[in-house]
């Protein structure tokens, strides 16, 4: 039957297709949804968790695929740093089930904090890579990619991006059957327990496979050439659909070559392409992936052509950024004089246009962060202070006017980064007090540790856990705190103050953050004592529980002082420049369809203005 | 819909306002007419109260799910200040459906920038081939739910024809997409959001 399906759909279905029997990964932006269809269409046997972190559920699929079971682990491109150290050793080790390594890129970026490229590492990890370019081809691809794993006995990477990812098409879905039972783990320490001597042994077969894996891929049906125009054009993922878009009606004038598996590259392919081109232009966004690997060729080649492959290395394609077909088609006829039927030039904005919104993403009305936000903003008035934040929607807490973030490194930085600049402030007069700021599917991703280093070497600093019990940000998942799992069981939730405690962090205050005066209070007390304390700001999160009743402004008693928006900044606040006071300044108003009822706002309105 | 032809629709608005189910709906609406569909949205950090932009896509050889600029037969505007801010994506002679409620971001509350989303509303009436407003507050408060906007303009997208989509090719992407228990209130909004378009 056709469903419209995302690009990550389409990955869990064809994962579903080729019998995954278990499933691990940690939530992150654009690839959280295989993982959570995966769960949704569960044909009944297969095993799914959100793992603490990417690094635990790199390893959890690696030990399924070590007792022969095809295995899957998802995670964004940041999540491959956390999960490389046994990313990087599996591949030595090899698996017996095919083991899939899914890993999303952000181009752009939209919502991470670098453009790096999974091709890169794959590259640099010697392991297999295939690449996404549509959801239909993500849906055969991710198939494709288990085969190929089990044959060799090697984990691939399935690399997507996020317009691949979150893009819908409509696909034809199998029949889900249940996967027959894996052989189980059989012993043979020669295989499966990794020192420097078979280390040593796996590099040469890892690095030494490559040209017959490459020949292999160049036989691929993935890899495509289509046309025999003269002007070579090189892409691969969504930048081929771009180049689709560009060239239409003018396909004569090209032969396209798309890379579906950038690891090893499939060397044959492109000699055949390159022999018959009198110039290449590379369309690929993040690294000169495919043009090095061109470029590479060409020398092998010995090929003597005047400006022969551009691309980003020859300045021809922006180093960095989303491409676009508009973009395609404009580096194309710039550097070919062919054109095409878009129009290049983004369209000049209009004389007479009127001001624009400016929306940065903001903490949801009714969001217990601000609580707690402004709460350690005004216990800790004038005195100084550094924030750390991190990675969460707690990030947001940079926004005016609440302005509480002055440093956002990687998942639980923040923690650990306070304690190096109190270690290297310590002799400083004045020295600020050092707050970390996380929330609660981060403490458990990657906080602990910190906190453990923080209590060993014994630092001075305050840990704000901003628990709201999901992870928000990447659209609810579960955690190890919530008592319940992805497969739907409830366990025992592991308990934040427990943890600190069983760490040794001897002060720990549990407050309301929507309680404003019981929160400032907890931060004022906290400041008076030493070493390493805890405050934990607990309450749900407002997309969760839903809203409550909105409140209102009594126009009779609002003053206009507009403290109510200026403080904390709810999205629900706005001047009214319809109700003014007698000074002619506009009062509040509360916007009803937005507000959730939370009422930190009553609580610093000086005129109780605000009220149910 | 001629073998070639691709039609292409642009949604904007604030994350929260429902663009994402939107986009769904008229794709599924589409695929109910045996015709390819794709769509690209905004997923993640921008949905809190940030703006949010789907690209829908349906005919017979659609190449990438991203509309070029000045190649959207529509652009639906959840909010005045959004649809002007992606109004270069319009063709020539497209049509524009425009939610007239304003959603003020923080940085206007704050003083920091300027927006009156009338102005953007007013400067918006002749920029496309036609021009339907819709007023939310009618139709929220007729079916019950500030959720049903999306599917309203849904319902007013039909009656345009502008995307060769009929009423009743939405009223079965409805029945496809919808919980039974919504879904009588969202086939009021979708009719309500059609008569927008005849009543003018």
């Amino acid at each position: 039957m056709k469903e419209l399906l995302m690009g990550n759909e389409a990955v869990a279905m064809g994962a579903l297709a080729a019998g995954v029997q278990v499933v691990a990964g940690y939530p992150g932006t654009p690839s959280s949804e295989v993982l959570e269809t995966i769960a949704k269409r569960n044909p009944g046997h297969v095993y799914v968790e959100w793992s603490v972190n990417e690094k635990a559920g790199a390893e959890v699929a690696a030990g399924a695929a070590y007792a022969g079971a095809r295995s899957l682990v998802t995670m964004k491109q940041m999540g491959l740093n956390v999960a490389s150290d046994p990313v990087m050793c599996v591949n030595y080790i090899g698996v017996k089930g095919g083991m899939v390594i899914y890993v999303c890129d952000d181009p752009g970026p939209i919502s991470s904090q670098t453009e790096q490229d999974t091709r890169s590492f794959a590259r640099y990890a010697h392991i297999p890579c295939f690449d996404c370019d549509s959801p239909e081809q993500a849906f055969q691809a991710v198939q494709d990619a288990f085969a190929f794993s089990e044959e060799h006995e090697t984990p691939v990477i399935l690399r997507s991006t996020t317009r691949v990812c979150h893009a819908c098409a409509d696909i034809d879905v199998p029949e889900i059957r249940n996967p027959e039972p894996p052989e189980g783990f059989v012993k043979d320490t020669s295989r499966w327990v990794i020192f420097p001597k078979l280390a040593y042994q796996a590099k040469l077969k890892v690095a030494g496979r490559e040209p017959a894996l490459a020949a292999e891929f160049s036989e691929y049906k993935g890899n495509t050439i289509e046309g025999n125009g003269p002007v070579g054009i090189a892409c691969g993922g969504i930048s081929y659909s771009y180049v689709k878009e560009a060239i239409r009606g003018h396909e004569d004038s090209f032969t396209v070559m798309k890379i579906a598996t950038p690891y090893p590259f499939p060397t044959d392919l492109a000699r055949q392409f390159m022999l018959g081109a009198d110039k290449i232009i590379c369309f690929e966004e993040l690294d000169p992936y495919i043009e090095d690997a061109l470029i590479y060729e060409y020398g092998n080649l010995s090929l003597d052509i005047d400006n022969f492959i551009e691309g980003k290395r020859t300045g021809t394609v922006r180093l960095g950024g989303e491409l676009s077909a508009v973009e395609v088609g404009s580096v194309i006829e710039k550097v070919t004089g062919i054109g095409t039927s878009i129009s290049y030039d983004e369209p000049e904005a209009a004389e007479d246009a009127p001001e624009l919104p400016v929306r940065p993403p903001v903490l949801c009305a009714g969001c217990p962060h601000r609580g707690a936000f402004y709460a350690v903003k005004k216990a800790v008035g004038k005195r100084p202070a550094i924030y750390g934040g991190d990675i969460g929607c707690y990030t947001l807490g940079n926004a005016a006017p609440l302005d509480m973030v002055d440093t956002c490194l990687c998942m639980g930085a923040g923690i650990t980064m306070a304690q190096g600049l109190d270690h290297a402030m310590r002799e400083q007069e004045d020295k600020p007090t050092c707050f970390a700021f996380v929330g609660d599917s981060t403490f458990f991703a990657s906080g602990i540790t910190g906190i453990v280093n923080a209590v060993y070497n014994q630092s001075d600093m305050i840990l704000c856990v901003l628990d709201n019990s999901t992870t928000a940000m990447t659209g609810h998942q579960p955690h190890p705190g919530m008592g319940v799992t992805m497969m739907g069981e409830k366990v025992e939730p592991v308990d934040i103050a427990k943890v600190l405690e069983g760490i040794g962090v001897r002060s720990i205050r549990t407050v309301d953050p929507q309680n404003l005066e019981e929160s400032m209070k907890a931060v004022s007390e906290t400041m008076e004592e030493e070493g390493v304390r805890a405050i934990i700001f607990k309450s749900p999160c407002v997309a969760l529980v839903g809203p409550g009743e909105p409140l209102r402004v009594d126009p009779d008693k609002c003053v206009g002082c507009m403290m109510c928006i200026n403080e904390i900044g709810c999205t629900a606040l706005i001047p009214d420049s319809s109700s003014l006071t007698e000074k002619g300044r506009p009062k509040a108003m509360i916007d009803k369809a937005l507000c959730a009822g939370c009422g930190l706002c009553a609580q610093v309105c000086p005129a109780d203005a605000i009220v149910k | 819909m001629s073998e070639n032809e691709v039609k292409s629709c642009l949604l904007c608005g604030v994350g929260g306002q429902g663009t994402v189910l939107a986009s769904r709906i008229i794709a599924a609406a589409a695929m109910a007419k045996g015709l390819h569909a794709r769509t690209a949205e905004t997923i993640g950090m921008a949905q809190r109260g940030g703006s949010v932009v789907s690209h829908v896509r349906i005919g017979e050889t659609i190449a990438s799910p991203m509309i070029p600029w000045g190649r959207a037969d529509v652009i639906i505007g959840f909010e005045p200040g959004e649809a002007a801010a992606n109004i270069k994506y319009l063709r020539e002679g497209g049509v524009l459906i425009l939610s007239s409620r304003q959603v003020k971001p923080v940085t206007a509350a704050l003083g920091q920038s300027g927006y009156e989303g009338e102005e953007c509303l007013k400067w918006l009436a002749d920029k496309g081939g036609s021009c339907v407003v819709i007023d939310p507050d009618k139709i929220i408060e007729a079916c019950g739910s500030p959720k049903v906007l999306n599917v309203a303009m849904a319902g007013a997208l039909a009656a345009t024809g502008a995307m060769g989509l009929s009423i009743s090719d939405m009223e079965e992407a409805l029945r496809i997409r919808m919980k039974p228990k919504l879904l009588e209130m969202n086939m009021k909004a979708l009719r309500m959001g059609a008569e927008c378009v005849t009543e003018r």
